[in-house]
């Protein structure tokens, strides 16, 4: 490029605003979490119809999934092609402002349905006909605005980030239409049922499922990884090969697996066979992801040791690898026997949730609000230190509790006494997972604890404080090399 | 390959169209069979359609969110089994728009919950599960059996149903608030009822035999689950 070209301007508002409401909507998410944890342990916190735990887990996903992990892919999906395309979006200024402002009101539609008891009863799918045609305009909109941009580039190539949020945006649209076929009774009311019905209707919707978990949280972020891990580290990503290779692959693999989610149920067993062997396939995709994130830091490992921003990208890596192993290992239908129905899937989905989705959405809001607000860097690092091993011990806790009385209760289930009668009773098996459910919650009040340091780290650094402090590392760094 | 996957990174057409084909074949392989295959869905007798009221209750269930806790899929294990009854088949959630089989078990399983417990245990447990089971976890849903109904509104929804393909008939459709409060009521005219539906639970389920309340809708729902398809002369088959 001629170096006479100027620096086009960037639109970055709407990246601002998509980055304040992700931290809002992550706090708002992992506090109804903890709250209705809490309510697991002592449900005597089942305060009335509308906050009841019926009504307010989904509040609590969405919340999460779509609220703060949508918003923070939409904001850096915004950022990222801006750069990686030296353009400024298409239909700047009012397209991408509609799409913020409409994917707000679409978060604000499905939350107060699910309160008020609106929903369509599909896992992370909950919103009715009205929420969900609305999502469908903005979400075009939001297409439009990203293949706009792409087709306007300067770059000749299209980079391997803008791969990965491409292939979120087309096969989210793509899940959303089909899972949410449905006849509204009255165009007045809230109320639809479902084009399909029974096994084709639990087919369909674990499909949607699985797929919001590939490519809402797995091909969005891994877009986010492809940017923000190279630009922490300073160095280009570590295989191009790799990545067109593991592309691919995942998407075409992951779209299979979700009849795994219906293992031994009334789906017929040739369907649950497909999706086992595509989820054990899937293994392998997912980990080329992980090995080019971090590879990428390779020749420059030491760079953990003073980067707490790093730190967050990469211990969000080895959470997304631990979880890709563990997601294909559970669906072998013989481990799914015991895993199906229990809370290990719940602690799966948060060493998922928390450890990679949160993380590298963590990562990349430290590396771009001092950017984005023009401050020499963030307020504190050992803040976000702090924040990091703190959520990080939250993650562990998590999971471990869940692992524990997951497997526990699977095998109190299933369990036979010496004159072949079932050992327990349902009521037993709860009993033994209350100790669990405690420190579940507890986990959920430490994990939720670290993203409160990080609001108000990004506060701090939204006022243009700095603190004085000692660079992370710099004592080790510092310390003379004795025999 | 390297170098056509370059034509690939320079058009962006290109990729969105590539990326959608791909991402198209696995859902085309695994969903669309299910419709064609006849054996996807077993041939039972017994299955009908819900009756007004319990679909009424059914609404309950999913508004209240259920699902998230209960399962309504039996597998087809011994523990499983003994615990709850027969495995689930396809053919008993043909008519379920949509499917309630759920994901998580914090509660047991309610395939076949129908008729195992009276309706002042439902009562009573609904109101408040641990007067009943003392380590439940269940929030308290007391709160139903102060909403009174009157079915007004259901035909529009036995309408709707029929266009997704449940066979609802034009009498029950005509019939649907009628059949709706005669169910849920002590000591109705229930042969008009029991004539259009066959193995219906009726009378006062919510013991407020002065009115119809949605405690009434869900009792009634949960008491008819997993009764009615007729396992004497039912026989598995290979699928």
């Amino acid at each position: 490029m001629a170096t006479t070209a100027q620096e086009p301007k960037y639109n970055e508002t709407v990246v601002k605003l998509f980055t304040l409401a992700a931290i809002f909507w992550g706090v708002v998410g992992f506090l109804v979490g903890t709250f209705i944890a809490f309510q697991l342990a002592f449900p005597e916190l089942n305060l009335n119809e509308y906050f009841n735990f019926g009504r307010l887990r989904p509040v609590h996903t969405s919340a999460v999934i779509f609220a703060f992990g949508g918003c923070a892919l939409l904001g850096t999906s915004f950022y990222v092609v801006q750069r990686t395309c030296r353009a400024r979006l298409f239909g700047d200024p009012w397209l991408p402002m509609f799409v913020f402002i409409g994917y707000q009101i679409f978060i604000l539609l499905a939350a107060s349905g699910y309160v008020l008891g609106i929903t369509q009863s599909r896992e992370y799918a909950e919103p009715e006909w009205y929420t969900d045609l609305w999502l469908t305009l903005v979400w075009v909109a939001y297409l439009v605005v990203f293949m706009g941009t792409l087709i306007k580039r300067k770059e000749p190539h299209i980079y391997v980030a803008n791969w990965f949020y491409l292939a979120f945006i087309v096969t989210i649209a793509m899940l959303h239409i089909v899972n949410n076929l449905s006849v509204p009774v009255s165009f007045f009311g809230t109320k639809s049922y479902s084009l399909f019905a029974g096994v084709q209707d639990a087919l369909t919707q674990w499909w949607y499922g699985h797929n919001a978990v590939g490519f809402f949280l797995t091909a969005g972020f891994l877009g986010m990884m492809y940017y923000f891990v190279p630009k922490q580290i300073g160095k280009p990503v570590y295989s191009y090969r790799l990545s067109i290779i593991h592309f691919w692959a995942l998407i075409f693999l992951y779209i299979w697996a979700g009849p795994h989610h219906l293992h031994y149920t009334a789906l017929p067993d040739w369907a649950q066979t497909l999706g086992m062997v595509f989820s054990v396939m899937l293994w392998m995709p997912s980990w080329g992801g992980m090995i080019n994130g971090i590879m990428t830091l390779s020749g420059a490992w030491d760079k953990l040791r003073t980067d707490p921003v790093l730190r967050f990208l990469i211990i969000s890596l080895s959470f997304y690898g631990m979880s890709t192993f563990e997601g294909p290992l559970m669906s072998i239908k013989s481990v799914n026997a015991l895993s199906h129905y229990t809370d290990w899937t719940i602690g799966h989905v948060h060493s998922g949730a928390l450890g990679w989705v949160a993380f590298i959405s963590f990562g990349a809001i430290y590396y771009l609000v001092p950017k984005l607000w023009k401050r020499e860097r963030l307020y504190s690092l050992h803040l976000v230190n702090m924040h990091l091993w703190i959520s990080t011990l939250g993650i562990v806790m998590y999971i471990s509790a869940m692992w524990v009385s997951g497997i526990m209760q699977g095998l109190m289930w299933r369990a036979y006494n010496d004159y072949g009668f079932l050992t327990y009773s349902f009521a037993e098996t709860v009993e033994q997972m209350h100790p669990y459910y405690v420190i579940r919650a507890l986990a959920g009040v430490v994990f939720t604890s670290g993203a409160l340091i990080m609001v108000y780290n990004v506060w701090r650094t939204l006022k243009g404080d700095l603190r004085k402090e000692a660079p992370i590392g710099a004592a080790t760094a510092a310390k003379p090399v004795t025999a | 390959m390297y170098s056509l996957h370059k034509k690939t990174e320079k058009n962006a057409i290109l990729l969105l169209v590539g990326t959608l084909i791909v991402v198209s074949i696995g859902g085309l392989v695994e969903i669309v069979p299910l419709f064609f295959i006849d054996s996807t869905i077993e041939k039972v007798s017994g299955m009908r359609p819900y009756t007004p009221l319990e679909l009424a209750g059914r609404n309950i269930y999913v508004r209240e969110g259920c699902y998230l806790c209960h399962s309504q899929m039996i597998r087809p294990f011994r523990d499983e089994v003994e615990r709850y009854g027969h495995y689930s088949l396809a053919a008993e959630s043909m008519y379920d728009h949509p499917f309630q089989w759920g994901s998580k078990r914090t509660g047991p399983d309610l395939a076949r919950v129908g008729g195992r417990y009276s309706n002042e245990w439902h009562v009573a447990h609904l109101k408040h599960p641990q007067d009943v089971v003392p380590e439940s976890v269940m929030p308290s849903y007391g709160f139903l059996s102060e909403k009174e109904i009157d079915g007004a509104d259901i035909s529009a929804h036995l309408k709707t149903l029929r266009m997704v393909g449940v066979p609802y008939t034009d009498d029950q459709i005509a019939h649907a608030t009628e059949d709706f409060k005669a169910q849920g009521t002590a000591d109705a005219d229930t042969g008009n009822l029991l004539s259009r539906y066959a193995k219906v639970p009726t009378g006062d389920f919510d013991g407020q035999p002065d009115k119809l309340t949605e405690m009434d809708a869900l009792i009634a729902y949960m008491q008819m689950l997993g009764t009615l398809v007729d396992f004497s002369v039912y026989e598995p088959q290979e699928r």
